[in-house]
């Protein structure tokens, strides 16, 4: 019988006041106890709208119902069999948006709770496997057919994972030292605790995928030297990585940083350890520009650094703005101070070039535009300044143009985005794309959908050749 | 791991370092004017080094530098046979070589490293390469005899006259084109100062000067934007768009204090290292 309790058994967390001072994860998961009975809240229904919000079909009725009875490991291979990196998706997937948001449950009170099931069942997994109470991955027999994988962030490492299960020898070349894209780079380790992302890649090198870091495809190599190299197909995952700046007077001060520089210098090369050499201004008040989970994560990042106050700039208000209800409520709670209706301006710098200050203009909200949402319009002459020693700008990315630059007959549109079709295919034969790369800056999960898309349609493609 | 295979001093102040690594992805399609970034262990930064030269066959790249920051210190003090954790590259665009007869390159101190193998690259291919060279000293002097193989004509200048001509690459420089030399282009690489005051100097005659700039940076790859730097009043990606630029467009103040904006950091750091021995030691 099922636990027709309405709300979701609720997941520990950090206080808010101890976490905002240090770098480790926010939410603690779930106990075995509170993930079984989680798990009875799944009415196991005929229908499973689960599955179809989930954009790599995790079988998600299936593995709760062995959360429920206990099998873990069970539970952890019926994940695995369709989603390479649960630990991951289970923290960072905007649920609410996908298999939460098309759960019965959640029609009278809360979904069933499946992110944080999700984690619980990889996290157990990756526990016990330390303990070696189950044997390492298999390696999958070889078919003997090379695939490139060019970026290893989440739609790489997906695709690379169902490639190598499958049986062909996959390459994936990094431009950084470490593998995992944006889930190293980008995404802090409170949120996405590094540990996990490298034991996710061990698991896909012990399947057989080799890593090769310090490798920058479209400089040292082209993709059709891959080609010539022997790879069979090639797959472009190389993310939307170019920051946009707001092309406002003022941006080049000392002090200015895009939130790609800011996150990169905290997670990749661990600014927040004394031990790393990182530089990274020692910054009293901080105002990060924009609205989305880039935002949030650098805002959340720079009161962990020692901020005495964190602000958000955003043009529109709280109902627009695009970043996840749960990072936004996160922030909130560790005292980051939401600016709303307001445009900036110009950063204003002292004699010596550092930023002094933000010049803001209040807006006020008017008609819907073409995106459905209320169009900000300013208020005249309300000009105001909004004193801070350091500027973040997380208004977005682009992608990176050196692979399309470098690779002829490889057709792109008007933003950069390489251009693929529902199966990853691109414009040139044998190379596939997926991702931030071909849909612009979006979520892990879709990258993943992607790079999962791409696998199939490369074994295609390469078994019809 | 990237193994250095040798290692040697440049100058007699030993304040400039030559080491030559093992990096067979790098040497394998890197040209003159482009970088690597290298990243001595896992604590440290990544940081930016032209290509001073490569040998494809032997799969090496050379690298020069001045142990002046924390990172560059650390390098600093490995030798032949140690290993250098990453070492990235090629990145940026290589020197433009095509269309070329009469160029001056001019170096100061140690961007004559980097002056170097672009008069080099030129030189190989016909071009015509007066070389002027320039030293606060005679002690930090360095690379004569290669800088003299690879141009048609070698000046070196010192500031205080204890080696070669007494004076500033920009005096040469003037003389030079004052001269009569018809230059297509003037190729700058130095500090900040000095590739600003070469620009300025090739204004007035309207020739094109062609400056290699090497901001901080991350990835080196377009992500991080940090290398941003004004370029005719549009901003650009030293690393992308670079490193090469018209040194008569690049808004040279900011990029002067943009290159000195960790500097208080990097103090904070250097007297870490120092404290007991003098020397380079972590933990």
């Amino acid at each position: 019988m099922a636990d027709m309790s309405p709300i979701k058994n609720p997941m520990p967390e950090q206080a808010p006041e101890l976490r905002n001072k240090n770098f480790f994860e926010v939410a603690l998961g779930y106990s075995a106890e509170a993930a079984m009975k989680e798990a009875t809240r799944c009415l196991n229904c005929k229908n499973k709208p689960c599955i179809t919000g989930c954009p790599v079909n995790v079988r998600i009725p299936e593995f709760i119902r062995k959360t429920a009875e206990g099998e873990f490991e069970e539970a952890y291979e019926i994940i695995t069999s369709t989603n390479a990196l649960p630990a991951v998706c289970g923290r960072v997937c905007p649920q609410e948006s996908q298999c939460e948001g098309k759960c019965v449950r959640g029609l009278k009170g809360e979904p069933v709770a499946i992110g944080r099931l999700e984690r619980f069942i990889a996290d157990f997994h990756r526990a016990s496997a330390r303990k070696d109470i189950k044997p390492a991955t298999k390696k999958p027999e070889q078919n003997g057919h090379r695939v490139a994988v060019v970026g290893s962030g989440p739609a790489g490492l997906s695709c690379a994972g169902d490639l190598a299960r499958i049986g062909y020898a996959v390459t994936v070349f990094e431009a950084f030292h470490k593998a995992g894209g944006v889930l190293v780079y980008g995404i802090p380790e409170f949120r996405l605790p590094k540990e996990i992302v490298q034991s996710e890649i061990a698991n896909l090198e012990e399947m057989g995928v080799t890593i090769v870091t310090n490798a920058v495809v479209g400089r040292a190599m082209s993709v059709d030297e891959l080609f010539e190299e022997g790879y069979e197909a090639v797959f472009i995952g190389t993310g939307a990585g170019l920051p946009q700046f707001l092309n406002i007077p003022g941006e080049n001060l000392l002090g200015v940083y895009s939130a790609n520089e800011y996150l990169t210098r905290i997670n990749l090369m661990k600014a927040y350890l004394p031990e790393y050499d990182t530089p990274l201004r020692q910054s009293k008040r901080i105002a990060v520009v924009g609205g989305g989970n880039v935002a949030m994560d650098a805002a959340r990042c720079a009161k962990r650094m020692g901020a005495d106050e964190v602000y958000i700039v955003y043009r529109r208000s709280m109902d627009e703005l695009p970043a996840r209800k749960e990072e936004v409520h996160h922030a909130q709670e560790e005292g980051i101070i939401f600016k709303l209706l307001n445009n900036p301006e110009a950063v204003l710098g002292d004699e010596k070039g550092y930023v002094k200050g933000l010049e803001c203009l209040k807006m006020e909200l008017g008609e819907p535009d073409e995106s459905g949402r209320r169009r900000p319009v300013e208020v005249k002459g309300s000009n105001f300044v909004l004193e801070v020693d350091t500027v973040i700008i997380a208004i977005g990315t682009s992608p990176n143009p050196l692979i399309k630059s470098t690779t002829e007959g490889l057709e792109t549109n008007k933003k950069g985005c390489i251009i693929a079709d529902g199966q990853a295919a691109t414009s040139r034969k044998g190379v596939f794309a997926g991702g931030d790369a071909v849909t612009g800056a979006a979520t892990v999960i879709l990258a993943m959908g992607a790079g999962k898309t791409a696998a199939q349609s490369i074994d295609a493609y390469l078994k019809s050749k | 791991m990237y193994r250095i295979i040798s290692k040697r001093v440049l100058n007699k102040a030993e304040t400039t370092l030559e080491m030559v690594v093992e990096a067979p992805l790098v040497a394998r399609k890197c040209l003159a004017g482009q970088f690597i970034i290298f990243r001595v262990d896992e604590y440290g930064e990544r940081v930016p080094l032209t290509i001073a030269d490569y040998n494809r066959e032997k799969g090496t790249v050379t690298i020069m530098f001045q142990p002046v920051g924390r990172s560059t210190q650390m390098l600093a003090e490995l030798n032949a046979g140690d290993s250098i954790l990453d070492f990235v590259g090629p990145l940026g665009k290589p020197t433009h070589l095509e269309g070329l007869k009469r160029v001056a390159v001019v170096g100061g101190g140690v961007g004559c490293a980097i002056a170097y193998p672009v008069a080099k690259a030129m030189h190989a291919k016909g071009i015509e390469v007066d070389m002027i060279a320039g030293f606060r000293n005679i002690d930090i002097v360095m690379l004569e005899d290669e800088m003299r193989k690879n141009s048609t004509n070698l000046y070196i200048t010192t500031d205080d006259g204890s080696y070669g001509e007494r004076g500033f690459v920009t005096d040469r420089l003037k003389q030079l084109i004052e001269s009569g030399r018809n230059y297509d282009e003037v190729v700058a690489i130095g500090p900040g100062m000095m590739m600003k005051f070469v620009s300025l100097t090739t204004k007035p005659y309207g020739i094109k000067t062609v400056v290699s700039l090497n901001p901080i940076m991350i990835d080196g790859t377009g992500m991080c934007g940090g290398c941003r730097v004004s370029v005719g009043g549009e901003t650009k990606f030293a690393c992308v768009d670079g490193p090469e630029f018209d040194g008569h467009l690049v808004d040279w103040d900011e990029l002067i204090r943009r290159g000195a904006f960790y500097k208080n950091e990097e103090t904070e750091q250097r007297e870490h290292v120092c404290h007991l021995t003098g020397g380079v030691r972590r933990g």
